[in-house]
């Protein structure tokens, strides 16, 4: 928020200078000299919209529409709400391996049937949800060199609640080109799936659901009808600015995450010595999980153009260790409007319970603790390329447009493929567009 | 816990090292500029940290990573 309060204050000083310049200039054809006058700061409301589409090939499509409001006060306070409206519709992994011959699952709810042709990749369509977020951020100096920061966060889905604060404090040194922050987030997430929370590696129930014992015979694949999570976050921060063209940011975070971690809505296949499922199993994951990372971040302006690099070292215990490089390379092109180029690269490994099935032998001599065939907390590459243009119009309202390909590669972390898996695709890739529309006033 | 004083070493020879940079107040001419801010786009911030979040294993870093949604 402290960087947003930054960069709102420039925009602030570039259009109240506008004011004092067309100001200034009135009084002196006025009074016929230059005068130098003492013009208060106006407050105003500054708007961001955007909308964003994001599409997979054969599978999600997720809509989303943010209006952010950010008002700054005297004395540097600022206030800042913001909505966030999104809908997803399509059809995502539900972590069952290919097989050479039709398969059929149940939907969550234990409500009808589906099938997925040989040799495809099992994707369950049953996702449609609308989700709704409100944030609100205060943020003022305190004292000397001293600034606080606290927000409160909601959202709310047609199966899932969040509700979140947070808190930041940042300290300012040597003539403010050293920066030290702390801060901590919490979070209560609440999830009803429809269907319930299924108990950890029940068989899916998959039959005729018409029959009179088919309720009793789900609920016994239940265990309740919600369950949460929290989260809480520790984030500490530290910025210098290392000369007039280049500025750097570290920051080390320490999550924790306790409750129900569990995908409801993922399974895992159990295969024989053939390659071929006997069963499905709803996964089951630790209730609890504690990621850390490091980032840094460079902003270097050369004579016009900027770049702007970062580099995530992610680490967590669940031994999924990632890296994601992250670099924009902004070109101005006259006239206020610039091009940026964007290049994202992101590697991770698995987690130590993922599993992209499950052997039988294995599982019935040796039942695992947890599993996991979610490929994304599976070992994967990822990559993200694309462009933003944006313009000036309207005497200092920005439009800007976005387009970007986003392609995952899950890959394979050393996993035999036994019999007829040897001839199915166990990693599909994901390939994604990004289009977004942003308009600032 | 190697990992957490490798971190703190980092930390303590960036904090020792910087006495000596920065700039003066008059030469923040670029500094000042909103791309030059650490996080000049914060609505796109958001929207990509709401899709990775929800396709891939990590989040936060930048800043919090927390709960949210049940995207993921």
């Amino acid at each position: 928020m402290q960087l947003i309060h930054h960069k709102k204050k420039n925009k602030q000083t570039v259009k109240n200078t506008n004011i004092k310049a067309a100001l200034t200039m009135a009084t002196t054809a006025l009074f016929g000299s230059v005068a130098q006058a003492d013009i208060p700061e106006e407050d105003s409301w500054e708007f961001d919209t955007a909308f964003l589409l994001y599409s997979e090939v054969d599978r999600v499509s997720a809509g989303e529409v943010i209006l952010n409001a950010q008002k700054t006060f005297e004395d540097e306070q600022v206030l800042n709400l913001k909505l966030t409206i999104d809908a997803l519709t399509g059809a995502s992994a539900n972590g069952a391996v290919a097989q050479p011959n039709v398969q059929t699952f149940s939907r969550p709810s234990g409500k009808g049937q589906f099938d997925i042709a040989a040799g495809d990749t099992p994707l369950d369509d049953t996702f449609h949800d609308t989700r709704v977020q409100l944030n609100a951020q205060w943020t003022q100096p305190v004292a000397a060199d001293y600034s606080a920061s606290g927000g409160v966060h909601i959202s709310r889905e047609y199966d899932y609640l969040s509700l979140g604060v947070n808190g930041n404090i940042a300290v300012d040194f040597n003539q403010k080109n050293t920066t030290f922050s702390i801060g901590a987030s919490y979070f209560q997430d609440t999830f009803t799936p429809e269907g319930g929370i299924p108990k950890p590696f029940a068989s899916m129930l998959i039959g005729d659901s018409s029959v009179t014992s088919w309720d009793e015979d789900f609920a016994q694949t239940r265990m309740g009808s919600e369950n949460d999570k929290t989260t809480t976050d520790l984030l500490l921060g530290f910025t210098q600015v290392i000369n007039r063209r280049m500025i750097m940011k570290f920051n080390y975070s320490h999550s924790m995450v306790d409750g129900y971690l569990t995908d409801p809505f993922k399974i895992i296949s159990v295969v024989n010595n053939s390659g071929v499922t006997q069963d499905y199993l709803y996964e089951n994951r630790p209730d609890e999980r504690v990621k850390q990372s490091a980032y840094l971040q460079s902003m270097y302006h050369f004579d016009s153009t900027v770049l702007d690099l970062s580099y995530r070292y992610m680490w967590d215990d669940w031994d999924i260790e990632s890296h994601t490089i992250d670099s924009r390379f902004r070109i101005p092109l006259g006239g206020g409007s610039y091009i940026q180029p964007h290049f994202r690269y992101y590697q991770q490994s698995a987690a130590d319970f993922y599993m992209p099935y499950l052997m039988q032998s294995d599982f019935e001599s040796q039942r695992p603790e947890f599993s996991s065939a979610d490929y994304r907390i599976g070992e994967m590459t990822a990559y993200t390329l694309g462009f933003k243009y944006g313009m000036m119009v309207n005497n200092g309202d920005e439009l800007s447009f976005r387009l970007e390909y986003y392609h995952q590669a899950p890959t394979d972390a050393g996993f035999d493929a036994p019999g007829v898996l040897a001839n199915e695709q166990l990693y599909p890739t994901i390939d994604a567009i990004i289009v977004q529309m942003t308009y600032s006033f | 816990m190697k990992k957490q004083i490798i971190l703190v070493i980092i930390s303590l020879l960036l904090a020792s090292g910087c006495s000596n940079l920065g700039v003066q107040p008059w030469e923040r001419d670029l500094l000042a500029k909103d791309e030059m801010s650490l996080s000049s786009s914060p609505v796109d911030s958001a929207l990509d940290d709401h899709i990775y979040f929800s396709k891939e294993a990590s989040s936060g870093g930048k800043g919090f990573g927390g709960g949210g949604c049940g995207c993921n």
